[in-house]
């Protein structure tokens, strides 16, 4: 029929069973299965085992087994002198340490630098435990207190500390200094910005989309730039504001734009009825915020906020190219120096500041992931 | 039974400064007038810090001989070329690494992302150590690290590493064979679009057909040896116009080829691997996004595992992707400005850095720049929501 051939396809012979799949067997078998089932899988198999190979075990030669562990200066890294293939030079790390660790502040003073890194982390470690108690005072003293004491503690000037210009501050400390200002600012800045974004007052709410979509538009860089060469022409002459400061309000800036979108995420997933809910027992705006929304849309988004402290710890590299000397910026600096110019240098450099990089990051990243679950296994109940 | 029903009490009376409205209304009006008066403020200073530092504003200075040379520039530029020019070699330069990398990244992102759900036990954990080792190490640390320690310590040209006699390594950068056009290239490349075309009208041809009849067309296979074998066979009947030139060695250095310098090899590898490991994981969610029914259905009706993700999985899972994937290539346009770490000459390092130096002009030279990310950002936004408004489910 002509009105039949219009109609869309449908198959009316039957098509004849297929055979039962093997049975699923033991785990040697059904992994061999995964592994060498079929040529393609076979292949891939074999390809990613290569790739492994190829390299893992260069790594591992050239981290440990090749490597020169003690020594005075290039020569003990050189091959024509150890008579070897020679791997990483841990001698470069271990005369740069102090370079990597603390810039040039003074060696004399290291041990305010080390109190301030033994204060932060007493206060951190249970704060990131969930099971200990306590959690509102050492909230407190971590964010509100310690910040102050750190800052006497390394800038100095007070209680018979010599004062240390930011200057000669370097290596670690900077990068930490620089995450850690970035990590609690940009936290309340991004919840006023992303309130201001859901406010009914028009001026308000299109003040903060611009803010936040400018700061979102620009590459961190040209931020660094505006705060490094811009922004002194718009303050007083007579304010003269710190390079490590200049930077550091620039670093907020730009977080708090990122952190307003994440905690606007959070704000988003609460339902109208806890606003109404919040609003029928009277309370008012800052009290229903502060009281009932915020504490159920930040424990939403806490991932979220940790993945923003990842990325914020990252790219704190970028201060190098405003020339402040952070941990790659001492790095770089190391390089050139012509007492440990090796043909493994470099790489010595980079193994060591990647895997300080790497445990950082991949550690926030991992108790983002742990908290994550631990919030999902509250809500199901 | 009588009820004494309280008769509504009118509303209480408050104060007008007290009223909702009024209250929002002199909030916004603080707000406001506070911004106005900051601005005010900078312009007051940037007047007087101007003044004092005898820097004049405005945008003449474009105008001027810019008087340094830049490694590579796309357009014709010379020494006396003016800062607007320099502007304009920097802002294609940013384009080209943007533009190359996104391809690229999506690519290197899309394959990683499925290797990652890959039921081969090995393929898959090799694809999610690949993404955690990259997301976690910054860029800035991989593009140094591309430059100063792989692309560094390459021999001399003289040493260069060869692949198969056609490409040449070497710590000047990376030479290729140039293609070369002679008398009826444009025909070959005609024939190439020709082929192009006719594919797309196979398709949408194949698709009629099939909803129609049922019978399916390899529309895949034909369309690539119609893409392909066209120009070819035009190349052959035209007599081979379109050549490699080959590099050579010539006394210290190579003839011929083009040569992509370290500075942009090194960017365009961190950017391409660092933003792929982001699409992979993009790519993956937008996967496990998709319902577990949909590729048993699948199966049920005997589509084997290509099929089943092509025809049923990717479709469904490009909807969870392209809002996040339009933010990775946003980041990796904006991440292309750190190619001032190495010296590669995009639109940051020869303008926000060399004339900055140079003319001290900081406002006009930051906003510019910021202006031009700011468009690149929103243009792209702009894109992807409509790409992304294309391929919503459409609803009733």
């Amino acid at each position: 029929m002509a009105a039949d051939s219009q109609a869309p396809f449908i198959r009316r012979a039957l098509l004849e069973p297929e055979p039962p799949p093997a049975a699923g067997g033991d785990a040697l078998t059904r992994g061999r299965a995964r592994l060498f089932g079929g040529v393609f899988n076979t292949v891939l198999t074999v390809t990613s085992a290569v790739i492994i190979a190829a390299l893992l075990w260069p790594a591992l030669k050239f981290l440990l087994i090749d490597a020169a562990w003690t020594g005075s200066s290039r020569v003990d890294c050189l091959p024509e002198t150890v008579g070897r293939e020679v791997g990483a030079c841990w001698p470069f790390i271990k005369a740069k340490f102090a370079q990597f660790m603390y810039g040039f502040y003074p060696a004399s003073e290291h041990w305010r630098v080390d109190a301030t890194y033994a204060l932060g982390a007493a206060l951190l470690a249970p704060l990131l435990i969930p099971a200990v108690p306590y959690k509102g005072i050492n909230a407190i003293l971590f964010f509100g207190v310690f910040p102050v004491v750190a800052f006497f503690l390394l800038v100095g000037g007070v209680l018979g500390l010599p004062h240390v210009e930011t200057r000669v501050w370097g290596g670690l400390l900077v990068t930490l200094v620089i995450s850690f200002t970035g990590i609690i600012f940009s936290l309340p800045l991004g919840i006023l910005l992303a309130l201001g974004r859901r406010s009914h007052l028009p001026v308000i709410r299109a003040l903060c989309v611009v803010f936040i979509e400018f700061w979102r538009g620009v590459p961190l860089i040209t931020v660094l730039f505006f705060a490094t060469y811009m922004l002194p022409f718009f303050l007083p002459d007579s304010w003269r504001i710190d390079a490590l400061a200049r930077v550091l309000i620039g670093v907020v800036l730009f977080a708090g734009a990122y952190m307003a979108e994440v905690v606007r995420g959070g704000l988003q997933a609460i339902p109208r009825g806890q606003f109404e809910g919040a609003m029928a027992l009277g309370l008012g705006y800052w009290r229903t915020m502060g009281f009932v929304i915020l504490p159920q849309a930040l424990r939403l988004v806490i991932p979220g906020i940790v993945n923003s402290f990842i990325a914020l710890f990252k790219d704190t590299t970028l201060v190098l190219i405003v020339a402040i000397f952070d941990l790659l910026g001492q790095l770089r600096a190391a390089f050139a120096d012509p007492t440990w110019a090796t043909p493994v240098t470099l790489f010595t450099g980079f193994a060591f500041a990647g895997m300080i990089y790497f445990l950082v990051s991949f550690g926030m990243s991992r108790y983002a992931l742990f908290m994550e679950r631990r919030l999902n296994s509250q809500q199901r109940r | 039974v009588t009820v004494d029903i309280q008769r509504a009490s009118a509303p209480p009376r408050v104060a007008v400064y007290n009223r909702p409205k009024v209250r929002a209304f002199l909030y916004q009006l603080a707000l406001l007038a506070l911004a106005l008066w900051l601005g005010y403020e900078f312009v007051l200073n940037a007047k007087a810090n101007l003044a004092a530092q005898r820097i004049t504003s405005g945008f003449g200075f474009l105008d001027q001989t810019a008087g340094f040379s830049v490694n590579q520039s796309l357009i014709p530029y010379s020494e006396s070329d003016s800062y607007g020019r320099v502007f304009l070699v920097g802002l294609l330069n940013t384009l080209l690494v943007a533009g190359l990398g996104i391809v690229l990244a999506t690519i290197l992102g899309f394959v990683i992302g499925i290797a990652r759900l890959s039921p081969n036990w090995l393929v898959a954990r090799l694809a999610g150590a690949y993404v955690e080792m990259i997301r976690n190490l910054p860029l800035l640390f991989q593009i140094l690290f591309w430059y100063l320690a792989v692309l560094g310590a390459l021999p001399g040209p003289r040493q260069s590493i060869s692949l198969f006699g056609e490409v040449f390594l070497n710590n000047r950068g990376i030479i290729v064979p140039a293609p070369t056009a002679g008398e009826g290239a444009g025909l070959v490349v005609a024939a190439g679009a020709v082929g192009i075309i006719a594919t797309l009208v196979l398709r949408s041809w194949a698709r009629r057909r099939q909803a129609r009849t049922g019978e399916r067309f390899p529309v895949l296979w034909i369309g690539c040896a119609v893409i392909v074998g066209l120009p070819l066979a035009v190349l052959a009947a035209t007599g081979f116009p379109i050549g490699f030139q080959k590099p050579e060695l010539r006394g210290f250095n190579f003839v011929g080829g083009v040569r992509l310098i370290p500075e942009f090899v090194a960017l365009l590898i961190a950017l391409t691997t660092y933003t792929a490991a982001f699409i992979a994981e993009v790519v993956r969610a937008g996967l496990l996004a998709v319902p577990r029914g949909q590729t048993e259905a699948a199966s049920a009706l005997g589509l084997r595992r290509g099929l089943t993700l092509r025809l049923i999985v990717v479709p469904q899972a490009m909807r969870v992707i392209v809002p996040p994937l339009t933010n990775q290539y946003l980041n990796l346009t904006k991440n292309s400005s750190l190619a001032v770490a190495v010296g590669y000459p995009d639109l940051f390092a020869v303008f926000a850095g060399t004339a900055l130096n140079q003319t001290g002009q900081a406002i006009e030279i930051i906003a510019i720049t910021m202006a031009v990310y700011l468009v690149i950002s929103l243009l792209t936004s702009a894109l992807m929501n409509w790409y992304n408004a294309r391929l919503r489910i459409v609803e009733r």
